[in-house]
C-alpha cells in the first residue's frame, strides 16, 4: 500500500528569487520610512495601495481583471515576505488569498469587472463569513438564511468571529438556500457577495484576549443582495468549498505568526550563545526551513495544476503547532530577568514575546482547527 | 541522471529487497546469520558500489539514485552495510582509489573523530561505534597527517575490534589502529567533516523510506485491529494520532530530500544538511512512538516486524551527528550571522 501524500521538490524560479529582492527592498524601504512597525502585523489601507501599485496582489489573476498573470511562486514570494517581516496585511490578505480567487472562479462576469480591478489596486477589505453561533467547524450546519425575493434576495441571521468585518467593504458569505437533503447534509447552502455596508447590517466588536478588535459578530436584518451577487451555483456551496482550502490552507501564513519574536530573540542572544541556546536555535530553524519546503511545494504542486488538498492540511497542522508552540520554547531560553534596566534590544524581545504568547492560542482554531485538519488528513490515509 | 536511470534503480532496489529481505531475513541477521543471498545480488546489480564511477570500478550512477535506493533499503531495514558501502565508495572515489569489491564501512563516523596517518604511513587512532566493522572486507576512511588530509583504504586484518551492538542489534564495533599499514592512500581536498556529512544524508534516506513502511504498517493495523466492537481505526483519536504520524513522515521526508541535495555534489551545504538531520530526527523519534502506540501491545513484541524499522530509526537518529549536535552546530551559524540575516538564511535554499 503506497499514500497519495506527495511533496514535490521544488525550486524557485529565477524571476521569483528576483522578485524576492524587489519586495526586500521594498519592505526595507517602508520599515526605514516608517511606513510600517516589523513584525507588528495590523491594518493599513495606505500600506495595502502602495502594495497593490507593485503588482503584488492579484498577482495569478488574468490581466483583464487588473492581475499580473504570475505564478503562484511569485505569489508566494510575496506573502512570505510580507508575513515574515511583520507587515500590516490585514487590509488585504483575504482579498487576495481567498475571496478573490472565489470570485474569479465563481462570481458572475459583471461582479468580477467591478470588483477584482479593485482588490488588485489594493483599494478594497475583504472578509469571510462562514462562522455561526451554532456552526463553527461545522460549517455546512450554517443556517443563515437567504430568501428568494424579486430581483435578489433578503438575508437573515448570524455570523460570528468575523474577522476584519469592521473594516471590510465586502464578504463572501455562506448562506442557506434550500434545507439540507437526507441524502447529503452539506446541500443547500450559496455563496454570496455581501456590501458590508448596505442597510440591514449591523458589526459588534468582539474584543479577543490581547485587548485588539479583529473579530466580530455580523447581523444580517433583512438585508438584500442583488441577484448578481450569488457566486456560483445555487445549493452548490459545498462543491465550491473543497477546492479553495488548498489555496487557504498551504500558504507561508500558517507557519509564520509567531516568527517576529524568534528573530527579536536571536538579536538579543547576540553572536555568541551559549550552548543551549544555540541548540534551541538550531531547533526552531531546522523546523522553519523544512516547514517552507514543504510549504513552497505545495505552492509548486498548486502551479502545475493539482489539488493538494491532503498536504495542505498536513503542513498546515505541523506549520501551526509549531508557530503555536514558538513562543514558550524561546520562553523558556530566555535570559533570567534582572534588575538591571532592559537595553532597547531587550525591550523589543520581551514585546514581541509577549504578543506572540498571547496570540498562540489562536494558530490551530483559524481557517481550520487542528482537530478539522487532522481529520482531512486521516480521510487522505483512507480512513474516513 | 535521467528520470529513467532512477527509476531502473529504485525498480531494481526494491524488486532485490521484497525478494530477499523479508522479516526473517532480518530477524536472522539479528541472530548472528549474514544475509548471504541478499547481499551478493545487491553487489551484482551494481547497487553498492552506485557511487564509484565505472572506471574505478563502480556502476557510476547519479548521487540523487544512491540516495533513492537507500530510502528502499530502508524501508525494508535491510541487515546490510548498503549504506556503509555507498559511503567508502563514495570516500574512496574522491580521492580517485579504485573500490575493491565486497562489504565496506567507513571511519571515523563520530563527530569530532579523527585518524592520525604518521610519517611512515602507517594509522594510528580509534574510531568507535563504527557500523558493521565486523562484516566489513575493506575500510574507507579518512585521516590527518598535520594539515594534511587522505582517504585511506585498509582491510580489517591486523586491526583491533571491540564488538558492540546497535539499538537495532546491527554491529556497531570500535576500532583501534596500532600502526595498521594501509593498502591505499591518497591525498584529498574534502573537509574533515565531509564523511559525517554523507553518512548524516545516508541515514535520513534510510529514516524516510522507514517511516514511510510504519505509517502503512500502522493504518493496515488499526483497519485489522477490531475492539470495542469495530475496527480502532474508527476512533477518532487513532485517526489523529495516525495524521500526526503522517505529518512526521512528511518532515522526514522531506527532510531526506533537503539533505540529498546538500550533499549533491561538490562543497556539502551545511546548514541544509543540519537542519534535515534535526528535523529527521525528531521525526524518526516522533514516528516511531506513534507507531507503536498504534500498535500497542502487539508492537512491543519481537514476533511483529515493526521493530525492525523502529529500532533502527533510534539507531539511526543518533548516528553521524544527533539532533542535538547539529542544532548546535546550525545554531551557531545562525547567530554569528545575526538577527537580520535570519530570513535570508532560511529562505536561501530554495
Amino acid at each position: 500500500m503506497t499514500f497519495s501524500f506527495r511533496f514535490d521538490p521544488i525550486s524557485l524560479p529565477e524571476e521569483a528569487k528576483a522578485l524576492q529582492e524587489e519586495v526586500r527592498a521594498f519592505l526595507r524601504e517602508e520599515a526605514a520610512r516608517g511606513g510600517f512597525t516589523p513584525g507588528k502585523g495590523g491594518f493599513s489601507r495606505e500600506f495595502g495601495r502602495k502594495v497593490g501599485a507593485r503588482g503584488w496582489l492579484g498577482m495569478t489573476w488574468p490581466k483583464k481583471y487588473g492581475g499580473g498573470e504570475r505564478s503562484q511562486l511569485e505569489r508566494y514570494v510575496v506573502t512570505e515576505e510580507m508575513l515574515a517581516w511583520g507587515a500590516p496585511t490585514r487590509s488585504f490578505s483575504t482579498g487576495d488569498r481567498q475571496s478573490g480567487p472565489m470570485l474569479l472562479r465563481y462570481g458572475q462576469e459583471e461582479i468580477k469587472e467591478k470588483i477584482l480591478p479593485r482588490i488588485v489596486r489594493g483599494e478594497l477589505c475583504f472578509c469571510i463569513g462562514l462562522s455561526e453561533p451554532n456552526s463553527g467547524s461545522d460549517v455546512f450546519a450554517a443556517s443563515t438564511r437567504a430568501k428568494k425575493t424579486a430581483g435578489g434576495w433578503l438575508v437573515n441571521g448570524r455570523k460570528i468571529w468575523t474577522s476584519n468585518a469592521h473594516e471590510a467593504d465586502y464578504m463572501i458569505a455562506l448562506l442557506r438556500t434550500s434545507p439540507p437533503t437526507p441524502e447529503n447534509r452539506r446541500h443547500g447552502l450559496s455563496q454570496f457577495l455581501v456590501e458590508m455596508r448596505a442597510p440591514g447590517m449591523t458589526i459588534r466588536p468582539i474584543i479577543n484576549l490581547t485587548g485588539s478588535h479583529e473579530f466580530n459578530e455580523v447581523v444580517f436584518d433583512d438585508v438584500f443582495l442583488p441577484d448578481s451577487h450569488l457566486v456560483g451555483d445555487l445549493d452548490m456551496a459545498w462543491k465550491q468549498a473543497t477546492d479553495e482550502l488548498a489555496f487557504e490552507r498551504s500558504g507561508p501564513d500558517r507557519w509564520i505568526e509567531t516568527f517576529p519574536c524568534f528573530v527579536e530573540f536571536v538579536r538579543q542572544r547576540g553572536a555568541e550563545p551559549s550552548e543551549r541556546v544555540a541548540e534551541g536555535i538550531g531547533r526552531a530553524v531546522a523546523e522553519l526551513m523544512t516547514l517552507r519546503r514543504m510549504s513552497l511545494s505545495v505552492a509548486g504542486m498548486l502551479q502545475a495544476g493539482k489539488s493538494p488538498i491532503a498536504e495542505a492540511a498536513l503542513v498546515k497542522d505541523l506549520g501551526t503547532n509549531f508557530e503555536q508552540a514558538l513562543p514558550d520554547k524561546i520562553r523558556l531560553l530566555a535570559p533570567p530577568l534582572s534588575d538591571e534596566d532592559p537595553d532597547a534590544n531587550d525591550a523589543r524581545f520581551e514585546e514581541a514575546l509577549r504578543h506572540a504568547t498571547l496570540i498562540a492560542p489562536k494558530l490551530t482554531i483559524q481557517g481550520g482547527t487542528r482537530e478539522v485538519l487532522r481529520g482531512i488528513i486521516a480521510r487522505g490515509l483512507g480512513l474516513r | 541522471m535521467s528520470e529513467t536511470s532512477d527509476s531502473i534503480i529504485l525498480d531494481t532496489a526494491t524488486r532485490i529487497l521484497s525478494d530477499l529481505c523479508g522479516p526473517e531475513v532480518v530477524n536472522d541477521a539479528e541472530a548472528g546469520k549474514w544475509p548471504q543471498a541478499l547481499w551478493e545480488t545487491l553487489e551484482e546489480s551494481g547497487l553498492t558500489l552506485a557511487w564509484v564511477p565505472e572506471e574505478l570500478g563502480g556502476a557510476g550512477a547519479g548521487t540523487a539514485d544512491g540516495f533513492a535506493a537507500l530510502r528502499v533499503a530502508g524501508r525494508f531495514a535491510a541487515p546490510v552495510p548498503f549504506a556503509e558501502t555507498l559511503l567508502a565508495g563514495r570516500l574512496l572515489a574522491a580521492a580517485h582509489i579504485p573500490a575493491p569489491s565486497g562489504a565496506m564501512t567507513i571511519a571515523p563516523a563520530l563527530p569530532g573523530g579523527s585518524l592520525a596517518l604518521s610519517p611512515d604511513g602507517r594509522l594510528e587512532g580509534r574510531a568507535r561505534r563504527i557500523p558493521f566493522a565486523r562484516s566489513a572486507r575493506h575500510i574507507a576512511l579518512f585521516a590527518r597527517r598535520g594539515d594534511e588530509r587522505f582517504v585511506v583504504l585498509v582491510a580489517p586484518e591486523g586491526l583491533g575490534l571491540r564488538a558492540g551492538t546497535s539499538l537495532a542489534g546491527e554491529p556497531l564495533d570500535d576500532l583501534i589502529f596500532e600502526g595498521v599499514i594501509p593498502k591505499a592512500i591518497a591525498e584529498t581536498a574534502l573537509d574533515d567533516e565531509a564523511l559525517l556529512a554523507w553518512g548524516a544524508a545516508a541515514r535520513l534516506q534510510q529514516i524516510a523510506g522507514a517511516l514511510e513502511r510504519i505509517l502503512e504498517q500502522s493504518v493496515e493495523y488499526a483497519q485489522d485491529r477490531t475492539q470495542f466492537g469495530r475496527p480502532i481505526a474508527k476512533f477518532q483519536v487513532i485517526q489523529h494520532n495516525l495524521a500526526m504520524l503522517a505529518g512526521e513522515v512528511a518532515a522526514g521526508s522531506a527532510a531526506a530530500a533537503a539533505a540529498a541535495e546538500a550533499c549533491g555534489g561538490g562543497e556539502t551545504a551545511l546548514p541544509r544538511l543540519a537542519a534535515a538531520k534535526v528535523r529527521g530526527g525528531e521525526a524518526a523519534g516522533a514516528g516511531a512512538a506513534i507507531a507503536h502506540q498504534v500498535h500497542g501491545a502487539m508492537g512491543f513484541t519481537y514476533e511483529h516486524s515493526l521493530h525492525h524499522r523502529t529500532r533502527r530509526l533510534w539507531a539511526w537518529r543518533e548516528e553521524f551527528g544527533n539532533e542535538a549536535f547539529w542544532a548546535m552546530r546550525l545554531g551557531r551559524i545562525v547567530a554569528a550571522q545575526g538577527a537580520d540575516a535570519l530570513w535570508p538564511f532560511i529562505t536561501a535554499e530554495n
